[in-house]
C-alpha cells in the first residue's frame, strides 16, 4: 500500500524498528490482561471477590477488562455459529425451509426479556460457579449479535457471482477450498460490518446482563454494568460518571484498535473491478502493514489459515444429482417431520399457557405492546425530524462526513444503558412524567444508526445530480421533496430499520429505571416484562416476550419490508 | 496443423440433448441431438447466435452441467462432473479479486494438491507465458481488461490441460484488445508453446470464428442444434482482407440467416400463437436501421456483413434487429442480405406521428402478442389488464427469464407506438385516455 512512502522498511534492515517495540508491547499487555482477567472466571461464586463489586474507581480497568473479555467470548460464539448455521442454511434446501425463517424471527425477539431463563438454566449447568453466570451473560451477548451475521452470511452464500463459483467447479476445488477461498472472502465486507453493528449492540446487552436478578436472587458479574447498578442502589452519580468514562476508553480503544483495521482491511474483499479510490489506512491497520517483525507474523498466520482453506478435505462426489422422484418424497418426509414439530411445539405452548395464564394477562399485555408502539413510533418521527437535517448537511460536505462518520459510529457502539441513571436522576429531581420523560432512553442509543446512514447516503448523493438540481435552480422545499429525500431514502431505511429493532428492544430496560429505592416505571410491554421479570413470574414473562416479538415481526412485515422493497426499486442509482 | 493426420480423439459429444422440466408437461429444448468430435492438434469453434445454446454446451463439456440426455466422452470415459484435463477461460474472466495474479493462478494447483514450491514454479512460467511477467503481486482490480484476461488464460494453461475451454474470451474486450490476445495466443499456439492439446471455443464473432478456428460448427437456434459443420482451410497467420477469408465470412453470414421453414399456417378462428421470443430491442435502433438502409450507399439493400462493419455492429447484435425488422414486415432478411420492404421505405418517408401510427398498424398485423394485449385492453371496461397473465401464458413457452424479455419488447414497442401503455408500479398495460372532443 503506502510502502513507498515510509522507507523504513528497507528489507536489509534486520532490527526491530521503533513499532516494533510498541508493538511487542501492546501485545504482551494484550496477553497478560487476558490471563488476569480469565483467572476470575473459574473462581468459585462463594469467594468473596468473586461477587463482590467495589465503587472505588481503582477497580474500574479489571471490570472494564472482564466486560470487554465477555464481549469477545460472544464474538468468537457468534462467528462460529454464523459459519456453521448460515452454510447449512445456504447449502442444504431442506435445512434452509426451517432455518432461514427462524432466523428471521430470532433476530426480532427482545433477548433481554430471556435473560432469567437462561441465567437459571445456566446456574444450573455450573452450580455454586462463577462460570454459570458468566456464561448466561456471554449467552445473552451472543444472542444479540449471532442473527444479524449469520443472515449476512447467508445472503452472501446465497449471492456468490455465478461466474466465480463455476470458476471455482471448473479448477476442481474441493468443498473445503470454495469455503476459504471463495464463500468466506466474498462474504467479508458484509460480514465485518455486521460485526461491527453486532458489536455495537452487544455493549448494550453486555452492561444489562452483568446484573441479574429472578426473583429473590441477584448475581452481579464483576463488569462495568455491575458496577453501574450497584452505584443506582447506593444513590452514587459519581461512581456513574466514572463508569461512563471508563467506557468511553473501552470503546474509543475497541474502536480504533479493532474495527477501524478491519473494516479498512474487509475492503480488499469487496467484490468490484474497479479500483476505488482508497481512503488512508487507519493508524493500526498502518502501523501492522510497516512493523517488519508484526508484519512477517501477520505474514505467517496468513499462511497458516491459508494452508488450512487450501487443505483438500471433503472431497468432491461427482454423480448426478438424485432423481426427481426421490428428492419430492423426501420433501414431503421432511416437511412431515416438520409438521409434527411445529404442531408438538403449538402444544406445548398451548398446555403452558392455558394454565397460568388468563384472558385478562393478554389484553393487559396487548394494551401495554400499544404504548410501547407507540413510543417507537413517536420517537422514529422525532429522530428522524432531528437527524435526517442534520446527517443530509454533513454528508454533503465530505470534510465534515469523513468527521461525523466515526463519531456517530462510536455513539452507536456506545451502551447508551450508562446515561440512563442521568436521566433517572433528572426525573426524580423534577419530578417529571416517567410515561414521557422515560421515553427518549429507548433511542438514545439507537439513533446514531440513522445519523450515520443518512451521511453515508447524502456522501454518496451522485455530482451530477446535485449540480443539475443547482442548474436548475431547484431549493427549499422541492429540493428536499424532489432531490436529497429520493436520494438518501433507501440509506435511511436501512439505519431505521436497525433503530426501531433496537429501540423495541432497550424498552425493556428503559421503561423501568430505578434510583435507590425510587423506582420509575412507564405503561409500557417492557415494563411488563422487566416487572415480570423481578417478580420471577414465567408465564408473564413468556406471554410479553411473544407478544413483543410479535409486534417486531409485524413492524417489520407491514412497515419496513414494504418501505424497503421500494426504495430498493425505485429509489436506488 | 495438417488435419488429415489421423490423432487421438479427446473427445466425443454423442447425442446431447439439454432441456429444462417445465410445469405442464412439456419441455424447454435448449440443445437437441448435438454431435461433437474434438481431436488433439485443433481448435475447433462453437459459432451461433445468443440462446443457440453453445455456451450450454461448453458447460456440458467442462463438467458444470449434466446433459439431460447423450453422453459426453472424455479420453474414452464418460464424463462426471468436472474433469481432469479440462481448462475454462471464462466470458467475465472470473478472477478472486481478493487473490493477487500469483494466487489466482495458483488456485487450480492448489485443488490438486501440487505442493506450493512446485505450485509458484508453475505459476510463474505461466504468467511469463502469457507476459504478465511484473504483475504477479497485483490484485486484478489494479489491471484492465486485457490484463485481467490474460490472467484468466495463465490460470487455466497452468494446469497444462488437454483441452482448453473459452466462453467467449474476448467478448468482454475492445477491439484492439482483443485483437493483439487472439493473435498472441493464436502465436503460442502455432509455436507448440502452449501446453494444451486442443482448444474449443465459443463465440458469436463470425471473424473471430474463421481468424482463429481450425473447424467451426454453426449453431442454428430453438432448439440448438448444429447446423453446418466448416472446415477452414487457411494457414495461419490469416488475413481479415483476404478474399477467399472476405468469401467464408459471407458464406457464414448467409448460413446464419437462412431462413428456418415456414411454419404450418394456424387454423382460422384459433387464439393467435404468441410462443415466440422477442429482444426488447430500441425502436430508435430499428428506425435507426431502417433510415440507413434507406439512404446511400446502401439504396434499400445491404450485405450483413459490410452493413456489421459499417455500423460496428457485431452479427450477433445486428442479426437480431434484422429479424425484428422481417418479423414487422419492415424488412426482408435472406442469405446474408437485408432488403427493405415498401412499409419500410413508408416508414422511413413519414413523420414521427406518422411513424407511431404505422409501427402500431405492424405490431398488431404482425406481433400477436402485441395484438393480444390491445385486444384485452379493449375488451375491459377499464382498459386495465394485469401484465402478470402475459407472463404466465409466455412461460408455457419459453423460460422465466425469456419470458420477461418478450414482455420487455412488448412494452417498450407498444409504448413507442401508443397502441398501450405499462404502469410499472401496478405491474399493468392500460389503454392512454382518450380526448374525445
Amino acid at each position: 500500500m503506502s510502502d513507498t512512502a515510509f522507507p523504513a522498511v528497507a528489507s536489509v534492515r534486520r532490527l526491530p524498528n521503533l513499532f516494533d517495540i510498541a508493538a511487542i508491547v501492546g501485545v504482551f499487555g494484550l496477553v497478560i490482561a487476558i490471563a488476569t482477567g480469565a483467572r476470575g472466571t473459574f473462581a468459585p461464586l462463594s469467594a468473596p471477590a468473586a461477587t463482590t463489586i467495589h465503587l472505588d474507581p481503582s477497580f474500574l480497568p479489571y471490570y472494564a477488562l472482564r466486560t470487554t473479555m465477555r464481549m469477545f467470548a460472544a464474538l468468537a460464539c457468534s462467528i462460529v455459529f454464523t459459519f456453521t448455521y448460515a452454510t447449512l442454511a445456504a447449502k442444504s434446501r431442506r435445512a434452509g425451509m426451517i432455518l432461514v425463517p427462524a432466523l428471521d424471527i430470532l433476530q426480532s425477539v427482545p433477548i433481554l426479556g430471556f435473560l432469567s431463563f437462561t441465567v437459571v438454566f445456566f446456574m444450573n449447568l455450573f452450580p455454586g460457579r462463577v462460570l454459570g453466570a458468566e456464561f448466561a451473560a456471554i449467552f445473552a451477548i451472543f444472542t444479540s449479535q449471532a442473527w444479524n451475521m449469520a443472515f449476512s452470511f447467508y445472503q452472501s452464500l446465497k449471492t456468490v457471482p455465478r461466474d466465480l463459483d463455476e470458476a471455482a467447479i471448473a479448477f476442481h476445488l474441493t468443498p473445503w477450498q470454495r469455503f476459504w477461498r471463495l464463500e468466506v472472502p466474498f462474504a467479508m465486507p458484509g460480514l465485518v460490518w455486521n460485526t461491527m453493528m453486532s458489536m455495537s449492540g452487544g455493549w448494550f446487552f453486555v452492561v444489562a446482563s452483568e446484573a441479574i436478578s429472578v426473583g429473590n436472587t441477584t448475581w452481579k458479574l464483576p463488569g462495568i454494568g455491575s458496577y453501574v447498578s450497584l452505584a443506582l442502589e447506593q444513590r452514587n452519580i459519581q461512581a456513574v460518571f466514572y463508569a461512563i468514562l471508563a467506557m468511553l476508553v473501552v470503546i474509543l480503544l475497541y474502536d480504533q484498535l479493532l474495527f477501524r483495521p478491519l473494516v479498512a482491511w474487509s475492503g480488499k474483499f469487496r467484490f468490484e473491478m474497479v479500483a476505488g479510490s482508497d481512503d488512508e489506512d487507519p493508524w493500526v491497520l498502518a502501523m501492522l502493514r510497516r512493523t517488519r517483525l508484526l508484519r512477517e507474523l501477520l505474514e505467517q498466520l496468513n499462511r497458516g489459515i491459508g494452508t488450512i482453506g487450501g487443505m483438500r478435505l471433503i472431497a468432491t462426489h461427482p454423480g448426478r444429482r438424485s432423481g426427481t422422484r426421490a428428492t419430492r418424497l423426501g420433501d414431503a418426509f421432511w416437511i412431515a417431520v416438520l409438521v409434527v414439530l411445529v404442531a408438538a411445539a403449538l402444544w406445548k405452548i398451548a398446555s403452558f399457557v392455558s394454565g397460568s395464564l388468563t384472558w385478562r394477562d393478554v389484553t393487559e399485555a396487548l394494551i401495554d405492546g400499544c404504548y410501547t408502539l407507540i413510543r417507537v413510533v413517536v420517537l422514529m418521527i422525532l429522530a428522524s425530524a432531528v437527524w435526517v437535517p442534520i446527517g443530509v448537511w454533513l454528508g454533503l460536505r465530505p470534510a465534515w462526513a469523513r468527521r461525523a462518520q466515526p463519531v456517530a459510529q462510536f455513539l452507536a457502539a456506545f451502551p447508551a444503558n450508562l446515561f440512563f441513571p442521568v436521566f433517572v436522576v433528572a426525573i426524580v429531581r423534577w419530578r417529571l412524567n416517567p410515561d414521557i420523560w422515560l421515553t427518549p432512553l429507548m433511542i438514545l442509543g439507537t439513533q446514531w444508526y440513522i445519523l450515520f446512514n443518512v451521511v453515508a447516503g447524502a456522501a454518496a448523493f451522485p455530482g451530477d445530480l446535485k449540480e443539475a438540481a443547482a442548474n436548475f435552480r431547484v431549493g427549499g422545499f422541492l429540493w428536499w421533496r424532489r432531490v436529497i429525500l429520493p436520494g438518501i431514502f433507501s440509506y435511511f431505511i436501512t439505519g431505521a430499520i436497525t433503530a426501531s429493532g433496537g429501540s423495541w428492544n432497550a424498552a425493556i430496560v428503559a421503561e423501568v429505571a430505578s434510583w435507590g429505592n425510587t423506582k420509575l416505571v412507564a405503561h409500557g410491554l417492557g415494563a411488563y416484562i422487566a416487572e415480570a421479570t423481578d417478580a420471577g413470574q414465567t408465564a408473564r414473562i413468556v406471554l410479553g416476550v411473544v407478544l413483543m416479538s410479535g409486534f417486531v415481526v409485524l413492524f417489520n412485515r407491514l412497515v419496513w419490508r414494504p418501505l424497503y422493497a421500494y426504495s430498493s426499486r425505485r429509489l436506488s442509482f | 496443423m495438417d488435419a488429415t493426420v489421423a490423432t487421438e480423439t479427446l473427445l466425443d459429444v454423442r447425442h446431447c440433448r439439454q432441456s429444462y422440466p417445465k410445469d405442464s408437461a412439456a419441455e424447454l429444448v435448449v440443445l437437441d441431438d448435438v454431435n461433437v468430435t474434438l481431436r488433439a492438434g485443433e481448435i475447433v469453434g462453437l459459432l451461433g447466435r445468443s440462446g443457440s445454446g453453445k455456451s450450454t454446451l461448453l458447460r456440458i463439456v467442462s463438467g458444470l452441467l449434466r446433459p439431460t440426455g447423450g453422453e459426453v466422452i472424455w479420453r474414452g470415459r464418460p464424463l462426471q462432473g468436472p474433469a481432469e484435463g479440462v481448462a475454462m477461460v471464462f466470458q467475465s474472466f472470473a478472477l478472486f479479486p481478493w487473490l493477487t495474479v500469483q494466487e489466482n493462478v495458483e488456485l487450480g494447483l492448489e485443488a490438486q494438491g501440487v505442493p506450493r514450491a512446485e505450485r509458484e514454479e508453475r505459476a510463474e512460467q505461466a504468467i511469463d507465458l502469457i507476459g504478465l511477467g511484473g504483475y504477479t503481486g497485483a490484485y486484478p482490480k489494479e489491471m484492465s481488461g486485457g490484463m485481467r484476461q490474460r490472467v484468466g488464460l495463465a490460470r487455466a494453461l497452468v494446469v497444462h490441460p488437454d483441452l482448453l475451454l473459452m466462453d467467449e474470451p474476448f467478448s468482454a474486450l475492445d477491439v484492439l484488445t482483443a485483437e493483439t490476445l487472439r493473435t498472441d495466443l493464436i502465436d503460442l499456439w502455432m509455436e507448440g508453446r502452449l501446453p494444451v492439446k486442443s482448444i474449443l471455443i465459443v463465440t458469436h464473432n463470425i471473424e473471430e470464428a474463421v481468424l482463429m478456428c481450425d473447424r467451426i460448427l454453426v449453431f442454428s437456434s430453438n432448439p440448438g442444434r448444429v447446423a453446418q459443420e466448416l472446415r477452414v482451410p487457411f494457414p495461419h497467420p490469416r488475413n481479415r482482407l483476404d478474399p477467399p477469408f472476405r468469401q467464408m465470412v459471407d458464406d457464414i453470414y448467409a448460413l446464419m440467416t437462412r431462413r428456418p421453414p415456414t411454419p404450418a399456417p394456424r387454423p382460422v378462428g384459433a387464439p393467435p400463437q404468441i410462443n415466440v421470443a422477442l429482444h426488447p430491442l430500441s425502436t430508435n435502433l430499428l428506425s435507426g436501421l431502417m433510415e440507413t438502409l434507406a439512404a446511400a450507399p446502401y439504396s434499400g439493400h445491404a450485405d450483413l456483413p459490410a452493413l456489421a462493419a459499417a455500423l460496428q455492429l457485431e452479427a450477433d447484435e445486428l442479426l437480431p434487429l434484422g429479424e425484428a425488422l422481417q418479423m414487422l414486415r419492415f424488412s426482408d432478411l435472406a442469405e446474408g442480405d437485408l432488403h427493405l420492404t415498401e412499409a419500410g421505405r413508408r416508414f422511413v418517408n413519414a413523420d414521427t406521428e406518422e411513424r407511431k401510427r404505422q409501427f402500431a398498424a405492424a405490431l398488431r398485423a404482425h406481433v400477436p402478442l402485441a395484438a393480444l394485449v390491445r385486444q384485452e385492453l379493449d375488451e375491459r371496461r377499464n382498459h386495465r389488464v394485469s401484465a402478470a397473465r402475459f407472463r404466465d401464458d409466455l412461460e408455457e413457452y419459453m423460460s422465466p427469464d425469456y419470458a420477461e424479455e418478450t414482455l420487455r419488447a412488448v412494452i417498450g414497442w407498444g409504448r413507442f407506438s401508443e397502441l398501450f401503455s405499462y404502469d410499472d408500479d401496478a405491474d399493468q398495460f392500460y389503454l392512454e385516455e382518450e380526448e374525445e372532443a
